[in-house]
């Protein structure tokens, strides 16, 4: 394998990054509108929203991106192929973010809420001020987690035809037949990037559980 | 804007749809037989007086948790015929996911030995049990149930996951929707009909899982 065709699989690698950051900023942004919804108190948008969640977390990655991908064409919106799958991997993060974070939102003590409530606050500065930044340090192990199996998800924006890393890997590996070579390469690639995230992950999870002993 | 959606190709195509809906189930028992397997396995290698399998199964654990799964099945895919392994695909891909589980299965399991209190152990090996004994009736199975729930939805992803199988042309549901596909040229009919099985699969597994719940693992913990 050359200096070009490794080049090519970094080219590649550019886009899994890129697509991961989209997927994960929209995805954070809609997820935690999830998340809110899902704790409003409101039954019927409560029970949407279970459903919600329950259809991306019931359902195959690769089914969600092949149904937008087909779905937006299906209601006439000609769109690139890398914003489709970009709007795959946000509505894929918006619900299982959203689950993660309704869960870490439901765990902040209940007195907390109540405390805010005795303090007049309404709403919006009890869920700013007071409740999400303790759902948020709570919720950051599994956030990061979350994370580095969505960077692993990209890899199948391949099989919709897309060219991040691992299609990368596969046009080479085509082209040098050494499939076993290219495809460590492409695995290390990932595990250099996934790895150290799972390793903070892990060292906050640690810290979070000396800390509330 | 002026589609209609047609679903005659996905309902002439029923019959196959169906046979692959087993086909995703038969690659997701097997993968998940094969994830406790090594799951059980890397767990009791894990404490190995060697330290090189020690560390052997940290690396093992930490590379596929952090790769994906396409690139470990492609890797695979290629690696089995050079070790001498003629398998076809769908083989492959039982291994590919026993692998995968497996890695996850190990980190669930260790979580659930470590709960075990030391002192139990060492009561039953002052009762005289032997060590093979001791592994099955005192760590394992208070062990099982601790960690029931996270296997199990690991469980449930592992075989969302078998539908990625397909990229190496594995016998399951989304390769068969896939050929239904490509020759009626109906893709959104096709993957939603498909999508709908996958959730209808994943539904039946957690129910059964929550059987397995209430049948073996309700019983009082003092």
């Amino acid at each position: 394998m050359g200096h070009d065709e490794f080049l090519f699989l970094l080219a590649g690698l550019k886009w899994t990054i890129g697509l991961s950051v989209i997927g994960f900023i929209c995805g954070g942004i809609s997820g935690l509108g999830v998340a809110l919804a899902r704790t409003s108190g409101n039954p019927v948008l409560e029970r949407v929203m279970k459903g919600y969640i329950a259809l991306f977390q019931g359902t195959p990655l690769l089914m969600q991106l092949f149904v937008v991908y087909y779905g937006l064409a299906l209601i006439g919106l000609k769109l690139d192929a890398w914003v489709a799958v970009s709007i795959g991997f946000t509505l894929h993060a918006s619900a299982y973010l959203g689950e993660i974070w309704r869960g870490s939102i439901d765990a902040v003590p209940r007195g907390q809420t109540e405390a805010a409530e005795a303090l007049s606050l309404t709403y919006l500065p009890r869920m700013r001020d007071v409740i999400l930044p303790q759902a948020l340090r709570i919720s950051l192990p599994a956030t990061i987690g979350f994370l580095v199996q969505l960077i692993k998800g990209t890899s199948l924006a391949s099989i919709v035809g897309f060219v991040e890393l691992t299609r990368a890997g596969n046009i080479i590996s085509n082209q040098i037949f050494q499939p076993l070579l290219v495809f460590g390469i492409v695995g290390c690639l990932y595990f250099i990037i996934c790895w150290p995230l799972s390793l903070f992950g892990t060292h906050l999870e640690r810290q979070f559980a000396t800390s509330t002993r | 804007m002026n589609y209609t959606l047609d679903f005659g190709p996905v309902i002439d195509a029923l019959p196959s749809l169906l046979a692959g809906c087993l086909g995703t189930i038969g690659l997701a028992i097997g993968g998940m037989v094969l994830a406790i397997v090594i799951g059980i396995g890397g767990v009791i290698l894990r404490d190995s007086r060697i330290r090189q399998i020690r560390w052997l199964v940290l690396a093992f654990v930490e590379i596929i948790r952090n790769t994906p799964f396409l690139v470990q099945i492609f890797f695979i895919y290629f690696a089995l015929p050079l070790a001498g392994l003629r398998l076809d695909p769908t083989p492959t891909a039982i291994i590919a996911l026993g692998i995968n589980g497996g890695a996850y299965a190990i980190e669930i399991i260790r979580g659930g030995v470590q709960s075990i209190n030391r002192g139990q152990i060492e009561a039953g090996l002052a009762l005289g049990l032997r060590k093979a004994q001791v592994f099955r009736l005192i760590v394992l199975k208070p062990a099982l149930r601790a960690i029931f729930p996270s296997l199990a939805s690991q469980f449930v992803l592992l075989t969302l996951t078998t539908s990625v199988a397909s990229a190496i042309s594995a016998y399951e549901l989304t390769s068969v929707g896939q050929r239904v596909e490509s020759e009626s040229f109906r893709s959104f009919e096709v993957f939603g009909t498909m999508t709908l099985f996958y959730l209808i699969i994943s539904w039946l597994l957690m129910r059964v899982f929550g059987m397995i719940t209430t049948r073996y693992f309700s019983y009082p913990v003092k």
